[in-house]
């Protein structure tokens, strides 16, 4: 039986932990980064006590617990848990890696001066993760959908004195706002259609009962409404914008949110309410493509980038990409399979250059390394070590989970399998070509002057590191599908699927090596790509036409508005009320002359009035109510 | 043989002439006094009633405004010493500051 209580504690410690160092640790660097690991930790031991609890039974067991949280006539809205298999090991995940990579912040962020507000940041990115895995109702999940977002914001512009970082984290929230506006109208709109009966809920066991009842028709475009909310935190094609610039953040931050946990989020919204999209054929078509064509064009924009951190960013797409099509190709199994694994090794990889960031003092160009492998040699075998897992090499993580959704790919739709094959291929291209370039050879000349402070990084970092790496090796032998999914049946691996994309990865990395082997300064793709290396350099033009968008359509929309509102609204209805009452007033405080007789007057005429009305003389009225006006105007 | 209507009418003439004392005079006193015929008229009218109906409610409230305009008149003569002593004048025109 699973102990609701630890699921609790487990949910809640980060939170504690983040008010904690808000509160009476702003100022303390050490103890502020050890709360913030306590937390995660607590986090990650009760999550492993519940992990074996459920797993103590067979089949699994499933714990849902709900308090009410806002309660009107036809509105319920729970604040609860619900914890299955899946639940239980992308929690796992999220505090496991997030455990790692908070006691890497310690080292990374130690020179830090303001590290203890990264801490509190970080835990209340922890918390609002674990919110979305264990929330049980679409509402709640929204919350924390948007608290994520928030603390994404809070961590890319985290140094917001540099300008860059700052654009990125609003370029971020605002791409995020985009497509929440999306899943929320999805959301509304899966209440909307819930009543069959047992009135509207948001809770995610109800609806799976009702989904059944429902018109194909509402529920594909429902299903694609909360996959807009997908394709923002995801970052798929066309708002993937956002999470290469996010590389601005702290390294240890693109590790944990913009790989390893956040960014998956998507796919996990996508995998636990997957009976919604499930009946709808035309809404996974339209997902397994969507992921299938941001996986290739990330891939392919990777070869062109020099930032070592932002090859990472697009390999994460172009994972990503991988997974949302899994999903859309009906394998919910695959994709949190390759989701899991990819946690281990791209977090592995960002740590990896975090690293060597740290050591050549903040430098993220790839072609300023060179021969890191032999001043860094812990950080190089790990980095390689997740290097081979993303690019699928037996028997390493990647291999396994990557080639499941290669399998499913070529079984259901030879068009993807195609797409994602290349992917899979420029994947190992890339990566081959960031570790030779950064690793491989000699020391380089630009760095003779700080030859000997190049080194190996303290403990601190270098720990998770090597327990990222084992997770990384070892990710595809622990049955981590079977333990995902246990109802499903584990699958034979796909022989000619399995030696196609080995080959095909071998490739991709001997190409690297024949190309960037050699020792240069500059990359000698950029002649052989001639113009297409300049389209690369502009990332297709995604943000070009955004900004074109935005600075002559939306901005002319909006100045249109501005006029509207300004001009029209406040200056003729509200600025007209004003003038009204004012010409009204002026005109009417001639009346009060400040005579005394002259207010006898119209005191008397009111009397006589008052007597005229009620002898119902209404001719005489008329004529008397005649004089005040008569006075007022001689007055005048 | 004396009627109503003649009592009635005595003390419209009589309200009137007040009325017309309140409008035209530019005296403070002389407004004063004809208020005081405006009371007086009103209060023939209640005792007219009272007579001819012979209810005495008509009687009691004359010795309540006989009483009120007492207190009234105190009030109104203190208020034209104030004036005067302010203005130096009791003319009812040049107080032009009761507005806005």
């Amino acid at each position: 039986m699973v102990n609701p209580l630890l699921v609790w504690i487990a949910f809640f410690a980060p939170l504690v932990a983040c008010i904690l160092i808000t509160l009476f640790f702003l100022k303390c660097k050490n103890s502020s980064s050890l709360i913030a690991i306590a937390g995660i930790l607590t986090s990650f031991v009760c999550s492993c006590l519940v992990f074996t609890q459920i797993f103590q039974t067979s089949p699994p067991s499933e714990l849902q617990q709900s308090l009410s949280w806002i309660h009107l006539d036809a509105l319920t809205i729970n604040f609860g848990f619900l914890i299955n298999p899946l639940a239980i090991m992308m929690l796992l995940i999220v505090t496991g890696v997030g455990s790692a990579i908070f006691i890497y912040s310690r080292g990374y962020m130690e020179e830090d001066p303001s590290s203890p507000r990264f801490f509190a940041y970080l835990s209340l990115f922890a918390f609002s993760m674990i919110g979305i895995v264990l929330s049980n109702n679409f509402i709640q999940l929204f919350m924390f959908w948007e608290l994520v977002g928030l603390s994404s914001y809070l961590l890319i512009g985290f140094w917001y004195a540099k300008p860059s970082a700052a654009d990125a984290g609003v370029k971020a929230f605002i791409v995020n706002r985009l497509s929440d506006f999306g899943f929320l109208c999805g959301i509304i709109m899966l209440w909307g259609l819930s009543d069959i009966g047992h009135g509207r809920s948001f809770q995610f066991t109800d609806l799976v009962s009702v989904i059944p009842h429902l018109d194909p028709h509402l529920l594909t475009i429902t299903a694609l409404l909360l996959f807009c909310g997908v394709i923002g935190k995801s970052a798929q094609i066309p708002l993937h914008v956002w999470l290469i610039d996010a590389m601005e953040g702290p390294t240890p931050v693109s590790a944990l949110i913009h790989a390893a946990t956040m960014v998956a989020a998507g796919i996990y919204l996508l995998a636990r309410t997957y009976f919604v999209f499930e009946p709808s054929t035309t809404a996974l078509t339209f997902i397994a493509y969507t992921g299938a064509i941001t996986s290739l064009m990330a891939a392919i924009l990777a070869v062109a980038e020099n930032d070592i951190k932002r090859i990472l960013a697009y390999s994460t797409l172009s994972q990503l990409g991988l997974m949302v099509m899994a999903l859309g190709l009906g394998g919910p199994m695959q994709g949190m399979f390759h989701l899991t694994t990819h946690a281990f090794f791209k977090a592995l990889l960002f740590l990896g250059a975090g690293s060597v960031i740290y050591a050549l003092h903040h430098e993220q160009n790839i072609w300023k390394m060179r021969g890191l492998f032999s001043k860094m040699p812990i950080t190089g075998i790990t980095f390689l070590i997740g290097t081979l897992a993303l690019c699928g090499i037996w028997p390493l993580s990647g291999f396994w989970s990557k080639d499941g959704i290669l399998a499913l790919a070529f079984e259901n739709n030879f068009v993807l399998y195609l797409i994602a094959a290349t992917a899979s291929g420029l994947t190992a291209f890339y990566m081959g070509r960031l570790f030779f370039v950064a690793f491989w050879g000699k020391a380089n000349t630009h760095h003779k002057k700080h030859e000997h402070e190049v080194h190996e990084s303290p403990l601190v970092m270098t720990l998770p590191l090597i327990f990222l790496a084992i997770l990384s090796a070892i990710g595809g032998f622990i049955g981590i599908p079977q333990l995902l999914f246990p109802q499903i049946a584990p699958e034979a691996i796909n022989m000619k699927v399995a030696i196609i994309s080995s080959v095909i990865a071998v490739l991709g990395l001997v190409f690297a090596y024949a190309i960037y082997g050699k020792r240069s300064e500059t990359d000698p793709l950029v002649k052989k790509l001639g113009g297409f290396y300049t389209v690369l350099q502009n990332k297709f033009y995604f943000d070009m036409v955004y900004a074109w968008y935005v600075d002559n359509i939306q901005q002319n929309i909006a100045l249109y508005l501005e006029h509207l509102e300004k001009d029209i609204i406040i200056g003729a209805f509200v600025g007209g009320l004003v003038k009204l009452s004012r010409f009204s007033g002026n005109a009417l405080r001639h009346l009060q002359n400040g005579i005394v007789q002259s207010y006898a007057l119209v005191f008397i005429l009111g009397a006589i009035l008052l007597f005229l009305f009620l002898i119902k003389s209404y001719a005489l009225i008329f004529v008397v109510s005649l004089i005040p006006l008569l006075l007022f105007f001689m007055l005048v | 043989m004396i009627t109503l209507g003649n009592y009635l009418i005595l003390g419209g003439i009589i309200f009137s002439i007040g009325l017309i004392g309140v409008m035209t005079s530019r005296n403070v006193l002389k407004v004063l006094l004809s208020l005081e015929l405006l009371l007086a008229a009103s209060n023939l009218s209640f005792v007219a009633f009272s007579k001819f109906n012979g209810d005495y409610a008509g009687q009691l409230i004359v010795f309540f405004v006989i009483l009120v305009a007492a207190a009234e008149v105190a009030i109104g003569l203190a208020i034209v010493v104030l004036m005067y002593r302010r203005l130096s004048t009791i003319q009812a025109d040049e107080l032009k500051e009761m507005k806005w």
